[in-house]
């Protein structure tokens, strides 16, 4: 096996390999969603604890659904209703955690690099499923695994990704994941929303920054739009929204100018009339929801490779 | 004990005179958790320091003569390096009212801050400036313009970019020095900038240097040694090539700092202004925390590194790939700060230095309560081994020193 890791904190250190791996493995995942019945033994007996820091339903939902489907018991750490929202430490729930003693600790949590504090103090392997603006892991492999189905191989393939880059864990995912993939990268957006190091050339070698819409989108190969949070205007850093979506709404003219049949994704939840037209989101290039159900087969597919790690896990097959 | 130099010399060691720090955290009153003005004070004597300069940002704020008087008074009662006072420039360092500054001169403060915050109000510094002139003593200013560092935790680069921090730009320093600056020539008061971390900052001291404005400054080892990258998880001294090895986990709090790790041409920028006499002198900004501070995410982590007890190596590091001469380290350890203060150097203060030995930063030798160093771990080469305040030997380290004394 070519995929050996402890935790999966960032794909920013993941070979093409290590990648390719997972994407195989979620096709497997694939094949047993469309069963009759959508379960199978795998981590049967093994425990997997959401610690949810920020709120999130679809993230937290298509996790308890891929560790259900793979049989683990799973268990919930919620912002609402938990200590966290009580004042209750990092440290302190990491003790927690620990003493639980689950086998696998999936964590969203709004300080960047919050899963490497607790990967450092927990025997647990710890899913990133979301830290600040760092990382989200799974979402980038989710969009991988969505593209290479639509498109097929990425090499050489050329992928813009438009809106609050700066403030995006799922624009850095995107782009770790894509890369070593062969994909190239072309990001849009606001320049108060692009980090200034990579408007100035600073970017990984396949990232270029590409400030008009339209000139990014020509010929391109697929196109990501990213949630625009209405907060941006208050702090200074967009004119109106009214503006940003003209200027870098997603649009069906826009979407014409990529590559014939190129695909439209985004990682949800939509402001539909601001980042995307609703009849972009909902229209046939639109891979919105494929991208949802792809993402319970991403995360079986690591919860198995995770448990195979720690002692073999049960059959993918359930025994006569 | 008596101290016999010339038994540490004879014995190769190198005794050079006692270091002055013009910006340390003691703590106390108010943090005793993180550090008192005890074991700072035991820590300055093992990093070589004789004479500390203790910020004001405790809990009460030292802004008053009546505790001045009173944290001077304690000071006498324990053992360690000597302890002088900065007071701060306005009432509780809320930055709205001046504090007695020339009643807390008198009282025996040697400078004036507000550190861990700037005096935004540049009407308000104006006056500070005209009142310290008439004290003769200086304003120690930290630079910062606090809309433009915003909620930032690193340096604004392509670190904080690939790390999803928010970033603290070269400019929200630059444009503070640039403005203090500007207030310094007005008023002929003595300026000076502390911790100065962009090549920026420098240049604009080196060209008001030129004109003849009254500004002084210093930077940090820290700033001196490690980058940006050390967030990221690097560990390679700025001098060094990256180090697979030495990796750490990345979002480590114990690097976070303030003015943050900054860009590799910065740490070269601060070791020009050091050789052309730009940056007068090296300074810790001693930043001990208690581990509750920073055992936490690292954007709710305090600023603040812990950095008496390795100082000393840090700057020596640079003098070994000949980044500056040993003279002039040392020189902006010891006469650089007294000039900067006004003052002479003590007579009879020293610092007997190893320079070759290797040794190993660890948590439970550090003197200081403040563990938050990112140098856990590392191996630093140069170490003091003994420290002499007013002809005292008050400080004495390791076996090796021992042997030195009796084997004379």
């Amino acid at each position: 096996m070519k995929w050996n890791r402890r935790h999966v904190l960032d794909t920013d250190d993941w070979s093409r390999d290590e990648i390719e791996t997972v994407l195989d493995q979620t096709r497997a995942m694939i094949e047993i969603l469309q069963r009759p019945i959508r379960r199978a033994p795998p981590l049967r007996g093994r425990t997997v604890i959401l610690f949810f820091a920020e709120s999130s339903t679809r993230t937290r939902v298509s996790f308890e659904l891929a560790a259900k489907a793979l049989s683990a018991d799973v268990t919930n750490i919620t912002a609402s209703g938990s200590s966290v929202e009580k004042g209750e430490s990092l440290y302190d729930t990491v003790r927690t955690l620990q003493a639980l003693g689950g086998d696998v600790v999936v964590m969203r949590h709004a300080s960047s690099g919050a899963p490497y504090f607790v990967a450092q103090r927990t025997d647990a392997a710890v899913i990133n499923a979301g830290d600040g603006w760092h990382a989200h892991p799974t979402q980038g492999l989710l969009d991988a695994y969505t593209l290479r189905d639509a498109v097929g191989d990425l090499e050489g393939r050329r992928v813009v990704i438009v809106g609050d880059v700066l403030h995006s864990r799922v624009a850095r995912s995107d782009i770790n994941t894509l890369l070593p993939l062969g994909a190239r990268i072309t990001l849009s957006g606001p320049p108060t929303l692009i980090p200034l190091a990579w408007r100035c050339g600073q970017l990984p070698p396949g990232v270029t920054y590409e400030s008009d819409l339209d000139r990014a989108l020509d010929g391109a190969d697929a196109v990501i739009a990213l949630r625009l949070q209405r907060e941006r205007q208050e702090s200074g850093l967009l004119p109106s929204l009214r503006e940003y979506s003209r200027v870098w709404g997603l649009t069906a003219d826009r979407v014409a100018r990529m590559r014939p049949g190129a695909p439209v994704m985004h990682p949800g939840p939509m402001n539909e009339g601001i980042e995307i037209d609703a009849s972009v989101a909902h229209g046939t290039r639109s891979l919105i929801e494929t991208q949802v159900t792809n993402g319970v087969a991403v995360r079986m597919a690591l919860l198995y490779l995770l448990a195979a790690r720690a002692g073999p896990p049960g059959p993918l097959e359930e025994r006569a | 004990m008596k101290f016999d130099r010339r038994a540490f010399e004879a014995k190769g060691y190198l005794v050079v005179p006692g270091f002055i720090d013009l910006h340390a955290h003691l703590r106390e009153p108010g943090f005793e958790d993180s550090e008192t003005i005890e074991t700072g004070r035991r820590a300055a004597l093992r990093g070589g320091f004789t004479t500390i300069c203790a910020m004001p940002n405790t809990e009460p704020a030292i802004d008053s003569p009546g505790l001045l008087k009173e944290l001077l008074a304690r000071g006498k009662t324990v053992d360690g390096a000597r302890v002088r006072y900065v007071a701060a420039i306005t009432r509780g360092r809320k930055g709205r009212e001046l504090a007695d500054m020339v009643e807390l001169a008198a009282a025996g403060a040697i400078a004036f801050s507000d550190d861990g915050s700037p005096v935004e109000d540049s009407h308000l510094f104006r006056s500070a400036l005209e009142y310290a002139r008439v004290t003769g003593r200086p304003v120690i200013e930290h630079a910062q313009d606090l809309a433009l560092s915003a909620k930032g935790v690193m340096h604004e680069g392509s670190v904080s970019a690939r790390l999803g921090l928010p970033g603290m730009p070269a400019a929200a320093e630059e444009s503070a020095v640039a403005r203090d600056i500007a207030l310094a020539r007005m008023t002929g008061a003595n300026l000076h900038l502390t911790h100065l971390s962009t090549a920026g900052s420098i240049e604009l001291v080196r060209r008001a240097k030129a004109d003849g404005v009254p500004v002084t400054c210093d930077v940090t080892p820290h700033h001196l040694a490690m980058t940006d990258e050390w967030v990221a998880g690097s560990r390679a001294l700025a001098w060094e090539v990256e180090d697979e090895a030495l990796l750490a986990v990345p979002y480590d709090s114990s690097t976070k700092v303030n003015p943050p790790l900054r860009g590799r041409a910065d740490v070269r920028a601060l070791w020009a202004g050091l050789v052309d006499g730009t940056v007068d002198a090296i300074a810790t900004d001693h930043a001990p925390h208690a581990s509750v501070k920073k055992d936490v995410e690292f954007d709710q982590a305090a600023f603040g590194i812990s950095g008496l007890e390795t100082a000393l190596a840090l700057v020596l590091g640079g003098v070994g790939v000949h980044w500056a001469a040993l003279g002039t380290v040392i020189d902006a350890l010891t006469l650089g700060p007294a000039r900067v203060l006004g003052s002479d150097l003590p007579r009879d203060d020293w610092a007997v230095i190893d320079r070759d030995v290797e040794w190993v930063v660890r948590a439970d030798e550090l003197a200081s309560k403040g563990k938050n160093t990112p140098l856990i771990g590392r191996t630093l080469t140069g170490r003091v081994v003994a420290t002499v305040v007013d002809g005292e030997l008050r400080y004495e380290g390791a076996a090796r020193v021992a042997e030195a004394v009796n084997g004379r």
